[in-house]
């Protein structure tokens, strides 16, 4: 059976988060998931909206919401941030008819919310299975060790996303392992990265990236592995700023865990597009031999 | 230490209580000051008065120090409060609440932070999506501070991960219209 999703890349996906929208792709594909891009989807509204009118964080996702429906599929989103705001407009909806009423008005379109809304990394290590994702794997990750970075908005708040542990989530971890490379154990995979204070409050932002980096640094991490498009750009585009902090270079990979699954299954650098990423990836992969058959590597040479 | 006179103002200002009540949907006189919200929330290292005591300020109805306080502003949304407060009292919605009245009375603290959600509203208003560029290059225009992350863009551009181009939806007027029928709801009380 083809698994086959209406797909909300959101805005980043198509701007600073081209690596997570290129690689999905390709791993999709791979894996013969179906990914059907929602036709004429809209902003999710972000922080900024909820932040401003409740109503206007439900309405938005709900647009777009109501356009998959009219695909009569479930909805895959890649992105943690649009996912945690699609889920909650679901869940409202759902869960007042009130709300479904004044949705409705405001969208200017029916929406019942009878489909789900998961996240990806729901559909890719849950629905497609790690068993089919490891007999995809010809170039297992060994010598990659992982800090799986959660971020928030995937599992919190878990009345509403129930998704994973909301304390110690696992789902990456265990894709890491089935790719063949090494999660490190780490007290900093759900805490928050500081979302746009990286951008508006600095000074507040910048070190709480730098947390991250430091903790995932601490428990042997060579990499960080995420699932979120602003997540990766701030722990990836901001790491010298944050190692500036306290005089350091970190110099930790960051990936999406797309393009992860990607190298795993013998996609170039190129096709997810490792070589646009701030703190160069490629010299990790290279020192580890990820890109030389298993057969040849140094480790069994 | 400023000494405040409790037992005055709880009787004098109850209002904001059952204001921030009817906006956030939320109980505030749930939360009984474990103060476990503070204790985990990552961003209280930057705030006048961390979650726990926004809380208290609502229940005593110190109206004006809850309404000028950063916290509001500096609350990341990341919902480590929410999920882990033993009462289930959705603190980030109570945030949410005081900071929307606020903005209404006119009080920001934190005045680039308020300044980027608006642009990016309205980028949101304009395009049906976000244009990532041209927020960044508004916001960094208008809070004055032009060559804030400049070093970045050359990358940035070249790698194709902003464009100067905004991308739209079909009919950018039908999320305006989205956009005005909310505030068209609003006017009438509920948020």
């Amino acid at each position: 059976m083809t698994l086959k999703y209406a797909y909300y890349p959101g805005c980043s996906l198509n701007a600073t988060g081209i690596e997570y929208n290129q690689s999905t792709k390709a791993v999709a594909k791979h894996l013969g998931v179906q990914l059907e891009e929602i036709d004429d989807w809209n902003c999710c509204g972000a922080s900024a909206a909820h932040n401003t009118s409740h109503l206007l964080s439900i309405a938005l996702p709900a647009r777009t919401l109501a356009l998959a429906e009219k695909q009569g599929l479930d909805v895959a989103v890649p992105c943690a941030a649009c996912f945690n705001r699609m889920k909650a407009a679901q869940v409202e909806v759902r869960q007042s008819k009130e709300m479904k009423k004044t949705i409705n008005e405001v969208i200017d379109m029916e929406y019942t919310a009878r489909h789900e809304v998961k996240t990806l990394l729901d559909v890719l290590v849950n629905d497609v299975g790690l068993d089919k994702i490891k007999e995809s794997v010809n170039r297992p990750l060994t010598g990659l060790k992982v800090a799986s970075y959660y971020g928030c908005l995937l599992v919190r708040p878990p009345k509403i996303m129930c998704f994973d542990d909301v304390e110690d989530p696992m789902t990456m971890d265990r894709l890491v392992v089935a790719l063949g490379g090494e999660p490190v154990e780490w007290s900093y995979k759900v805490e928050c990265c500081g979302a746009g204070h990286s951008t508006a409050k600095p000074a507040v932002g910048i070190p709480m990236i730098r947390d991250i980096l430091k903790n995932a640094k601490l428990n042997g991490a060579n990499c960080i592995l995420t699932a979120c498009p602003l997540c990766f750009l701030n722990l990836d585009m901001r790491q010298k700023e944050a190692g500036q902090l306290d005089n350091n270079s970190y110099q930790l990979p960051v990936f999406y865990f797309t393009q992860f699954m990607g190298l795993a299954f013998g996609y170039s650098a190129k096709e997810l597009c490792l070589n646009k990423h701030f703190v160069d990836p490629v010299k990790l992969l290279d020192e580890k031999d990820i890109f030389r058959h298993p057969d040849t590597r140094r480790e069994k040479a | 230490m400023e000494v405040f006179d409790i037992s005055n103002q709880v009787n004098n200002s109850a209002p904001i209580k059952e204001h921030v009540e009817e906006l956030s949907g939320e109980k505030v006189k749930k939360c009984y000051q474990c103060g476990k919200c503070t204790a985990g929330c990552p961003v209280a290292f930057a705030m006048d008065n961390p979650p726990r005591q926004i809380l208290r300020l609502l229940q005593v109805g110190l109206a004006k120090e809850a309404l000028e306080s950063n916290s509001v502003w500096i609350c990341a949304s990341c919902q480590t409060c929410y999920a882990r407060c033993p009462r289930g009292v959705n603190i980030p919605r109570v945030m949410e609440a005081v900071r929307i009245m606020a903005k209404n009375k006119g009080i920001m603290p934190e005045k680039n932070i308020k300044l980027f959600e608006e642009l990016f509203l309205k980028s949101v208003e304009n395009n049906g999506r976000v244009h990532e560029m041209g927020l960044i290059v508004m916001y960094n225009l208008m809070s004055m501070q032009p060559f804030k992350d400049v070093t970045l863009a050359p990358k940035l551009f070249l790698d194709g991960k902003i464009s100067p181009f905004p991308h739209k939806v079909k009919n950018p007027s039908e999320i305006k219209k989205l956009f005005e029928r909310v505030r068209e709801k609003e006017k009438g009380g509920h948020a």
